[in-house]
């Protein structure tokens, strides 16, 4: 407990700094949630494994170090070292070096008129009517310690809004790199904003280079209104040293349809939060999924699903692949209020391990207070099937190849479903890199 | 080209194969008859290598090479081939996919040049012609919601892409309605040549009038008790497996 003491101290000291106007913090009333953010985050303090929902995930690392926030200078890095994460033409890219947007890196040349897409600290400072109408609006900060340090904290990120009807044919990417070599925090705060019936495509990659240690803990908000329609996809592949919290809170309109795909390959510790507000008659909401994961990795995903309203329907699809000592947490809860009648809400979950030593947890949980709605349910763990390794084997593969062959198969189920041709293969690329025998497989396939 | 001496195998310790001796040439085909629990499908799984059975005494040759210290993949590469009785469903990886990855690893292995996509996709398509199997079934996962006929023409397909020097058939013949039962027969028999060999495993006599054996050996209870030319498997058909035993030294009388 001291630790902790000592490490609020820390967050106080900086949040001072913050109140001060010493760092950019925008506007009065966002002022004030900044002050009740830091209050309800110095209450709830960092949480421990007896906090039901962080029951299998021990983040007292984080609460012990002393992460400093990030310094950097925003001219700080090269396009070669983003040039690993680009997958293709986008509409904008915006690139964060250590938290901050770095304009040199980034492109937001070619957008439609009334299409928004800046940097969240440029945002603040200018007064926009929807920062102040949606910013800190949907993710709730009173019983997340980290999302409220989160909103306490804030200072740079991503503002995305797409005008009514608008439809944006190419990705929109957000590149939040690590370089520094002093470890640090830093919160990127990003909100997406979606019109009625407009289109877009958003994609959140987070990396750091190699050797950086460093706790991220970004928090996304996105607002998809009445029939608009919304393809999002994290990539964490973050230092090996790195600890990322994440929350992705989505909140829809009536009609709206949106797809979130979260790929955790690297980092230390991962913690992804992702919940959905159903918040109107006939939403859609598909969550993927999927995490390959190796050594002493531990990756923790926590959905919820909450279907307010009826006719809406939601499908979580989540996969685990586990090696070495690695640990993996699903968690997922669906819940269906009074008035969600109609529900059709579907959860899977399925976890192969591939050594004695990994461990997966997966939670299942469902709260349905009405009556006449489909929910199911399926968790499912196991390791590699040795009839099929034996059968592949049987036609030439050897052993390694075989195993790495069902285990890109397993994993590739989800990244099938990408619907960027680009990002798809960089993440096929991924994953293969992260197979025993995957060059091999590469060159065979 | 295959030479099995005194084989005798055991699974979780229940003893199965009991002193199996036979001799494959080249050129020959050899049918392996007998009842359910005699051991059949043990032999096949054997010979391909599978470790869920322990090999407690004996040998086996392939081409002058001692079989058992090969793995399953070394003796794919070697030219050994097992069309499974039950071939197995592979979510997410298709036949096609799949078969790249092998038939480049069985190249490799026999010091050939491994195939670009281009060749592989005409070497797919004459073979996929062979066994009359549409190539729409080969873009899905491997056995994935297949029909039975269609897993067994997918063995044979498989087979016929591989070009081994020895095949052994697992009751291929089972489940298979007359017409599938000739296309796989046809597959099997283009695939005959003075160089290649095989052994067919069958319950039935049926299969036989398409893949004419040059040898049928019956195996009861973990030995082969009789060997003989094509007659013997009509004689099968026609009394059954019961005659067997009087005939055979010390036999006893099959389980009924």
């Amino acid at each position: 407990m001291i630790e902790v003491k000592e490490q609020k101290q820390t967050y106080a000291t900086r949040f001072e700094r913050i109140e001060a106007g010493v760092v950019e913090g925008g506007s009065a009333s966002l002022l004030a949630i900044r002050k009740a953010a830091f209050s309800r985050f110095t209450e709830l303090g960092f949480p421990t494994t007896k906090h039901e929902e962080w029951q299998y995930t021990n983040i007292a690392p984080i609460a012990e170090a002393e992460f400093e926030r990030m310094e950097t200078d925003t001219a700080s890095g090269s396009i070669d070292d983003i040039a690993p994460f680009n997958f293709g033409a986008c509409a904008a890219t915006l690139v964060f070096m250590n938290g901050k947007f770095a304009p040199h890196l980034s492109a937001v040349g070619n957008l439609h008129e009334g299409i928004r897409a800046r940097s969240l600290a440029d945002a603040l400072s200018s007064d926009d009517p929807l920062i102040t109408r949606h910013l800190a609006r949907h993710a709730k900060f009173d019983e997340h310690a980290f999302t409220a340090l989160n909103t306490a904290m804030m200072e740079d990120g991503a503002f995305v809004y797409i005008p009514p009807g608008v439809v944006v044919e190419q990705p929109i990417h957000l590149i939040y790199l690590t370089s520094s070599a002093q470890p640090g925090s830093y919160h990127p705060r990003n909100l997406f904003v979606l019109g009625s019936s407009s289109q877009a495509t958003l994609v959140e990659s987070y990396a750091g280079l190699e050797g950086t240690r460093y706790f991220s803990n970004p928090v996304t908000e996105i607002v998809t209104e009445a029939g608009a329609v919304l393809d999002h996809y994290k990539i964490v592949r973050e230092s090996d040293e790195a600890f990322h919290v994440s929350t992705l809170q989505l909140h829809q309109h009536q009609g709206s349809n949106a797809s979130s795909t979260t790929v955790s390959m690297n980092g230390r510790l991962v913690r992804n939060d992702i919940r959905t507000l159903l918040d109107g008659d006939g939403c859609d909401c598909t969550l993927n999924g999927v995490q390959v994961i190796d050594g002493t990795q531990h990756v923790d995903n926590h959905l919820v699903v909450d279907h307010a309203k009826p006719n809406c329907n939601s499908r979580e699809f989540f996969k685990n692949v586990l090696n070495g000592k690695s640990r993996g947490v699903f968690s997922g809860r669906i819940m269906v209020r009074e008035d969600a009648q109609k529900t059709d809400a579907k959860q899977t979950n399925q976890s192969l391990l591939l050594s004695e030593d990994a461990q997966v947890d997966s939670k299942p949980q469902l709260e349905i207070l009405a009556d006449d709605v489909k929910c199911t349910h399926g968790a499912t763990i196991g390791q590699l099937d040795e009839d099929a390794v034996f059968y592949l084997q049987s036609r030439g593969l050897d052993f390694e190849t075989a195993r790495s062959l069902l285990v890109y198969a397993f994993a590739r189920e989800v990244i099938d479903e990408v619907r960027i041709d680009g990002l798809r293969n960089q993440l096929d690329e991924l994953l293969i890199a992260r197979l025993p025998q995957g060059q091999l497989l590469r060159e065979r396939l | 080209m295959l030479e099995i001496r005194n084989l005798q195998a055991n699974v979780e310790g229940k003893e199965i194969l009991k002193g199996i001796n036979l001799t494959v040439a080249a050129g020959e085909i050899h049918s392996i008859m007998g009842p359910n629990g005699s051991g059949k499908s043990t032999l096949a799984q054997v010979l391909a290598g599978r470790d869920t059975y322990e090999v407690t005494e004996g040998e086996i040759l392939f081409e002058g090479k001692d079989l058992l210290e090969l793995s399953p993949d070394e003796r794919a590469g070697e030219g050994l081939f097992l069309a499974f009785q039950y071939p197995v469903e592979i979510p997410g990886v298709t036949t096609n996919y799949f078969l790249k990855a092998a038939l480049n690893a069985v190249r490799k292995y026999r010091g050939e040049d491994e195939l670009d996509a281009m060749d592989f996709l005409a070497h797919i398509k004459e073979k996929a012609e062979l066994v009359d199997i549409p190539q729409d079934l080969l873009k899905r996962a491997i056995n994935e919601g297949f029909s039975g006929g269609e897993k067994k023409r997918n063995e044979v397909f498989q087979m016929a892409v591989l070009e081994p020097k020895l095949s052994v058939l697992d009751e291929t013949d089972s489940g298979l309605d007359i017409d599938a039962l000739r296309i796989v027969a046809n597959g099997v028999n283009q695939l005959r040549s003075p160089q290649r060999a095989g052994i067919v495993i069958t319950h039935y006599q049926r299969l036989l009038d398409y893949i004419v054996p040059d040898f049928v050996h019956v195996l009861v209870d973990g030995r082969i008790v009789q060997s003989g030319d094509k007659d013997l498997a009509l004689h099968l058909e026609d009394k059954g497996y019961g005659w067997i035993r009087e005939d055979v030294p010390g036999g006893e009388p099959v389980a009924s």
